[in-house]
Order: C-alpha cells, then structure tokens, then sequence
C-alpha cells in the first residue's frame, strides 16, 4: 500500500498525547488484571516458600529459609514425582506428535467424505478435560468398563481387568485419555502447515522418480519441522504441568503410580496442609517450565521458525 | 511397485490405475475407517451409557445396544428431578455457575486484552518487546505455583466460594490469551484504516471502536470462543476456590459426583454429556473460526 508511508506520518503529526503514554492508558487494564492476579500472589507464593506454614500446627511459622526447597529437592517422592512426570510427558508428546502427523496426512489425502474426517476430528479436543475424564474413567471401569468388555469378547482377556487400580496400568490408561484427546488438536495444526506446502514440489520429485516414502522423508518432514517443533513446545509444556485429567481418572494412585509433580504439589498442599513446602513446590515447578522454555526459545531460534 | 511409480510418464491428468494406486486407495479409506472409529467410539458409548437402562450398563456380558432407550435423566438433572433429588440442583447451580463465569471471563479478557493487544499492534514505545514476552510468560506459569496465594488472598478479601473470584482469576489467564491471538489478527489490518478515522476526528479508543473493531469480527469471534472455551475446561483454580453451590462449576460438580455417586453411571455419563454441549457446539457450528484461532495462535508463536 502507497498510503502506508503516508498513514505514519499522519501519527506523528497529530500527536495531542505522546505515543508511549496512549500505549500505557491502553495496556493499564491488562498489566493490572496480570499484576494483582499473577505478580502479586507470585511474589506472595516466593515469600510464603520460606516459612514451614503448616496448617495442621496453627500460629507457628518460623522462617525456614532455603529449607523447603532443600526438603523436596533431597525427598524421594519429590523425584518420584518428577520421573512420573518426564514419563507422562515424554509419552503423550511422542505418541500425540507421532499420531498426529499420520492423522494430519490422512487428513490430506484426496478423498470422498474426507469432510467428515476434518469436520469430527476436532470432538476430542472439545471435550472438556472434565468430561474426557469420566469418560475413560468409564471406559477403563474395572468391574462394568466397556474396555474389558471389548477385550473379553474379542476374546483379548479371560477376566476382568481394574485398569484404574493398578500400578501396572493406571498411568498408561491416563495416557491413552490424554493421547485421545489431544492428539486432534496437533493433527489440525500439523494439517495447517501441510496444507502451506507447495504441492508443485511432491510432483516434481514424484516426476524425479520419488516415491512415496521419500517424498515423506525428503520433503514433507523436513518442512514440516517448524509447526511440529511449536506443537512439541507446546504440548511438553502443558504435558509437565498436568493436573486435571490425573487427578479426575485416579487422584494420583493407586499409591503413588499416576502421582506427577503437580499433583504431588497439590497433596502436599491441600492433604498434608503443609503450605510452605507447597509454595516451594510451585516455584520449583515454574522454575522448570521457565527452564525448559528458555531452552526450547534457543532450539526455535535456531532453527529460524520464529519471527519475533 | 517402485518401478511402476519410477515408470510413470509426466503426463499427468488421468494416471493410469496401477496396483500401487489400488493399495494406497484401500489403506486411505482403511485408515480413515480407523481414525472415525477410534475419535467416535469413545464418546459414542458416553452417549450410549446416558440413556440406557442402569441393567444394562451393568450387564456381563455387555451388551453394547441397549434394549431400551431414555432421556429421562436428562430431564431430571435439567428441569425435572423430585424435590430432594440435591444432586440434580447442585448440578443445576454449576450449569449456572459456569454459563455466568465462563461468559464473564471472556467478557473480561475480550475487553482488556483487546485494547492491550491494539496498542502492541498499533504504537511504538520502549519495552514493548518484552513487555509482550512477559504477558506470553504468564501462560506457561503452572496453576499449581499460584494456587496457594490465590487461595489465601480471595479468603483475606471474602471472595472465596464466590463466582467472582473465578471470573478474576481466568480473566489473568484468559487475557495474555487474546493479547497474542488479537495483536496477531490487528497486525493484518491496514494502519491507513486508524488513520483515516483519526483523520475523520475519531480519538484513538474511537478509532478503535468504531472502525477497527467492525472489521476484526472474524478474529474477534475465533479469539472469544477459545477464551470461553478456556475458562469452561478449568478445574484446578475451580477445585481450591469453591466450595458450595454459590460458586461451584460443573468440572468440581462432576468430579465430585464420581466421589459420592460413583456406581450411577447413567446419571455421571448424562452430566458429562450436557456439561459437553456448549463446547461441542461452539467447536462445531464456528469450526472454521476454532481452527483459525488455534493455527494462528501457534503458527505465530
């Protein structure tokens, strides 16, 4: 556009406020909604890790110091945690990246009714995490479950199996939950960068003698690698801090076998009432999330898929 | 087969039917008959269990179509159910609950958020990168970090167990949301529309309002309903800060309902089903709008 040179000049001239000044009466609300509902109660959160705050023993609250931190980071439930974590993290990505890019292709292919594929795809990712998780909570019921019914009658399984209530399963059950609900969502936006590829290329390197799997290899993956790379971002992210699905689908058991670092936080906090070792618990959280965005804002720096 | 793709004349338009092609074809279909089974099977049986008999959900061997089919549950949870049926109106409250906080969060977020994101998109002035990195930040903070304080202050200020503490609280988490989503969709249209308003004697808020909002409705609706849908799915703030009916939201009200009526199935599967419709509607009847919305948050990240 001609006029664009002629729009910023326009700004300057009429200038009854400078420019930073509208931008903050413009930003004010937001940095204040931020400001007392994220600041403050981080700082309050930082204040509160110090202190052994311990409900179960009311008006005693000496200052502890680094000792919280200290507490969890030499406790064993707190690595527990943390590898149950890694583990549920590692495997929902992987799984959902992995699914996601077969399902985003099928996606593609030409195809009748290939709309009714891209318009149901997207019912998983709408159920509320709620509904998701009374659903397979259902599904993997260990008495009346539809699970052990298909498998008994498909003959997979001679008795009854309480998926939810063994160590040995629980985790892979909330993984399948999670697996199933997410990975719509990565396929729609693996779709999304498919569908930016110029199709000219597949062509050309069909014509070159190409087949099919090294057009996948060759050309369809490595420029896909830039949407792929945000949605590992963002699934390992959200992945780490989990908390929902688990909590609704086995609270964290049996025992300790679904008990990630969020929930572990959240036990120590509201069962065990021990809110100093809670707060440090949160911040050693954040501190890792941070951590691992600071490292993956390196990785997509690198590889140039950022423009800001 | 490799050789009769290798063989392939560039000709294009009608390619000849090979066994390759014959194969491929059959693995696609095959593979979308999977993909569709595997998406809707799942939330077919949710279907399935909210209007079967109790029997038959119970039955061994299973048996998958039920012999008889009701919605009466659905009644009872939405507007029948007898006088001392407390679960139907707890669940009543958190339907009300959550259509009041979820719609006042987005209203929150939408306003605040958009100005916020007008002025990233529109002036320069120092700080502004970071100061968008930092708004961005805020959404990867773990709920859990905050928990605690959040809990604390709403107590200190008697917020707790109140639909308002709720709608502040999402509104923190919602607004960065439709900062990035917003300052993305501005960015796409022409500054010489702000200037022709200015010109016209709007004042900057009015330029906004009056030109750049009516035009932005696309990226307005997509942005809001990921922002309802937002503010329906949480659980964890919803878990600490509620208490009672006064405030409690439908994930708390289901989460509970599996605590203290674990063996109704029927009636679990039916509140999953109605706290369901909302979302499933939106996703479905503005998917264009969702799908937007969601590759245009990522895509820009």
């Amino acid at each position: 556009m001609t006029a664009g040179t002629l729009g910023r000049f326009s700004v300057k001239r009429s200038k009854p406020w400078p420019e930073t000044w509208v931008a903050a009466a413009f930003l004010a609300p937001a940095a204040l909604v931020i400001f007392l509902v994220v600041v403050v109660p981080l700082v309050r959160a930082a204040w509160m890790s110090l202190f052994a705050i311990e409900l179960t023993n009311p008006g005693v609250e000496p200052f502890v110091g680094l000792g919280n931190y200290i507490t969890q980071l030499t406790s064993g439930a707190f690595w527990d945690s943390i590898s149950k974590s890694l583990f549920f993290t590692i495997v929902t990505t992987a799984l959902e990246l992995s699914l996601g890019v077969g399902l985003a292709m099928l996606m593609d292919q030409p195809m009748r009714l290939r709309w009714v594929l891209r318009s149901l795809v997207i019912l998983p990712w709408a159920l509320p995490t709620i509904v998701n998780a009374l659903m397979w909570r259902w599904i993997d019921q260990g008495s009346y479950g539809s699970l052990n019914a298909l498998l008994t009658q498909l003959g997979f399984i001679h008795d009854y199996v309480p998926w939810l209530s063994q160590d040995t399963t629980a985790m892979w059950m909330v993984i399948i939950a999670d697996v199933w609900k997410m990975t719509p969502f990565c396929a729609i936006l693996i779709l999304a960068g498919l569908q930016g590829i110029d199709r000219e290329l597949f062509e050309a390197a069909r014509v070159d003698g190409a087949g099919s799997s090294d057009v996948f290899r060759r050309i369809i993956l490595p420029l896909l690698t830039p949407i792929i790379l945000i949605v590992l971002v963002l699934r390992t992210m959200e992945a780490f801090k989990v908390f929902d699905i688990i909590w609704i689908m086995t609270g964290g058991g049996p025992a300790s076998s679904t008990q990630t670092v969020a929930i572990y936080a959240y036990r120590t906090a509201y069962q065990s009432y021990d809110f100093g070792q809670g707060a440090a618990l949160g911040y050693i959280i954040a501190i890792a999330i941070m951590l691992l965005a600071a490292i993956y804002l390196w990785m997509l720096r690198r590889t140039g898929s950022t423009e800001s | 087969m490799a050789s009769s793709a290798g063989a392939r004349s560039p000709k294009r338009r009608r390619k000849p039917i090979t066994v390759g092609r014959v194969l491929r074809t059959v693995f696609v279909y095959a593979g979308m008959v999977v993909a569709l089974l595997v998406i809707l099977g799942p939330f077919a049986w949710l279907l399935i269990s909210s209007v079967a008999d109790k029997a038959d959900l119970l039955a061994r061997p299973l048996s998958w179509i039920p012999a008889h089919i009701s919605f009466q549950r659905f009644v009872d949870l939405t507007i029948g159910g007898s006088p001392g049926d407390t679960q139907a109106q707890e669940f009543r409250s958190a339907l009300m609950n959550s259509l009041v906080i979820a719609s006042m969060t987005t209203l929150v977020g939408m306003t605040v958020g958009t100005v916020a994101a007008y002025a990233f998109s529109r002036f320069h002035f120092p700080g502004r990168g970071w100061m968008i990195l930092a708004f961005m930040a805020t959404t990867m903070l773990p709920p859990i970090a905050l928990l605690l304080p959040l809990y604390q202050i709403m107590n200190t200020l008697g917020l707790s167990d109140t639909p308002l503490a709720l709608i502040i609280i999402y509104s923190s988490f919602v607004t960065p949301y439709v900062v990035w989503l917003m300052r993305g969709y501005l960015d796409t249209i022409p500054r010489d529309l702000d200037d022709a308003a200015r010109v016209d004697g709007c004042s900057r808020l009015g330029a906004l309002w009056r030109v750049i909002l009516p035009v932005s409705r696309p990226g307005l609706l997509s942005t809001a309903l990921l922002a309802f849908l937002l503010a329906w799915d949480e659980f964890l703030y919803a878990l600490v800060i509620t208490q009672t009916n006064a405030s409690r939201t439908l994930p708390v009200a289901l989460n509970d309902f599996i605590g203290r009526y674990g063996t109704d199935f029927g009636r679990l599967a039916t509140g999953g089903v109605i706290a369901a419709i909302p979302p499933l509607i939106i996703a479905f009847v503005f998917q264009r709008y969702i799908v937007a919305g969601l590759t245009a948050g990522s895509v820009k990240g």
